[in-house]
């Protein structure tokens, strides 16, 4: 049984929405990113707490006609840039507030 | 109280916001007096103030890059050519440097950008000029069109800029002021202000043409030319909001143009 990733968003970021979409800008690096819907779902649900695999089952599969490990394999791919540009945190441990400023 | 602008100081004021330059080398003060004519500030008030403390010519180093930041109650702001220290709570700053213009020109630029984005506002790498009194911004990377359009302007046009934009928020409105910044033209603006009508973005194509720019593109499209040095989260988030707030005020717009003058024809 494979263990269960928390995502929690950094802090340091600014965010807006705009229609379906979301732009967040990286501090760190001024980068931009823009969301598309299903994506949003996974970063506003990135509370530290949700593991993503409750993620894509209780929210993208129950919204969404997608198959299970299609959406799983979409969403570790978006979790990884994001990470990757260090936008969001990953931990196999729930992940307090505290935490996030990195 | 000094009650007169003496020969070692003078006020540059852009955007109505007068700093203070002081230097023991009168030659450099007088420099800096033709280089930021028409933004010198006859009066004595100053928001900031400045020593300026000249190095032997030679001394800078080659390293081009900007570096910003906040350490122990006030901003350092670096680079090859210069180092900076400004206190925006004492309102003092020192800026080393050797004898030439460009240094305390990136200077001004950071202390603007960093003024600016606590009041929603900010600098943009966009030439800008007024046209029945609203302002029309120009916005593109190096060999966008930005000098371009300054240079193509019909007479009734008042350029402030072929280069660097200063945007602020005052009223309720955002206003494009003239800056000494300037680009291949090498001339300075004209020191006013005036409500911004249309932030175009920049492209070169066969014919003048102009498209409706929204949402993420317009935001994108402002943000890759804002001028930003500091990586410092709460004031990136200022700028972001900022972004996003000019972009639901005012009209950004893509402007195709051929490098003749009939472009100016569909600025009104």
């Amino acid at each position: 049984m494979s263990e269960k990733r928390y995502l929690a968003r950094s802090t340091a970021i600014a965010s807006r929405a705009m229609g379906d979409e979301l732009m967040i800008m990286s501090a760190t690096n001024s980068t931009l990113f823009t969301l598309n819907e299903i994506a949003m779902l996974i970063w506003e649900a990135a509370d530290g707490a949700t593991p993503l695999e409750d993620i894509v089952t209780g929210r993208i599969c129950a919204e969404y006609d997608v198959k299970p490990e299609v959406a799983m394999t979409d969403a570790e791919k978006l979790v990884a840039e994001l990470v990757g540009h260090g936008l969001l945190l990953v931990s196999r441990e729930p992940i307090g507030s505290l935490t996030r400023n990195s | 109280m000094k009650t007169t602008i003496q020969p070692d100081e003078l006020v540059v004021e852009i955007g109505g916001l007068p700093i203070r330059l002081h230097s023991n080398d009168l030659d450099f003060i007088r420099m800096l007096r033709e280089r930021y004519a028409g933004y010198v500030n006859n009066s004595d008030h100053a928001s900031f103030n400045f020593e300026i403390e000249l190095a032997p010519p030679g001394t800078e180093s080659r390293d081009e890059d900007v570096r910003v930041s906040w350490d122990s109650g006030q901003w350092l702001m670096e680079r090859g050519d210069f180092r900076a220290e400004w206190n925006p709570f004492t309102c003092q700053g020192r800026i080393q440097q050797t004898i030439n213009p460009y240094s305390l020109d990136s200077v001004l630029r950071i202390v603007h950008s960093l003024v600016l984005a606590r009041h929603g506002g900010f600098l943009v790498h966009a030439s800008s000029a007024v046209r029945n009194e609203r302002a029309f911004l120009f916005a593109g990377i190096s060999g966008a069109g930005k000098t371009t359009m300054a240079r193509l302007a019909p007479p009734d046009v008042t350029l402030l800029t072929d280069e660097i934009s200063h945007v602020s928020f005052h009223e309720d409105q955002y206003r494009a002021a003239g800056t000494p910044f300037f680009g291949e033209l090498a001339r300075v603006g004209e020191n006013m202000r005036a409500p911004i009508e249309c932030l175009y973005l920049l492209a070169k194509g066969p014919d003048n043409k102009i498209e409706p720019v929204s949402g993420p593109n317009a935001i994108r499209g402002l943000l890759e030319n804002i001028l930003f040095f500091a990586k410092d989260p709460a004031l990136v988030n200022m700028v972001f909001d900022a972004a996003c707030r000019f972009i639901d005020r005012v009209p950004v717009r893509k402007l195709t143009f051929a490098p003749d003058a009939s472009v100016w024809e569909l600025i009104v």
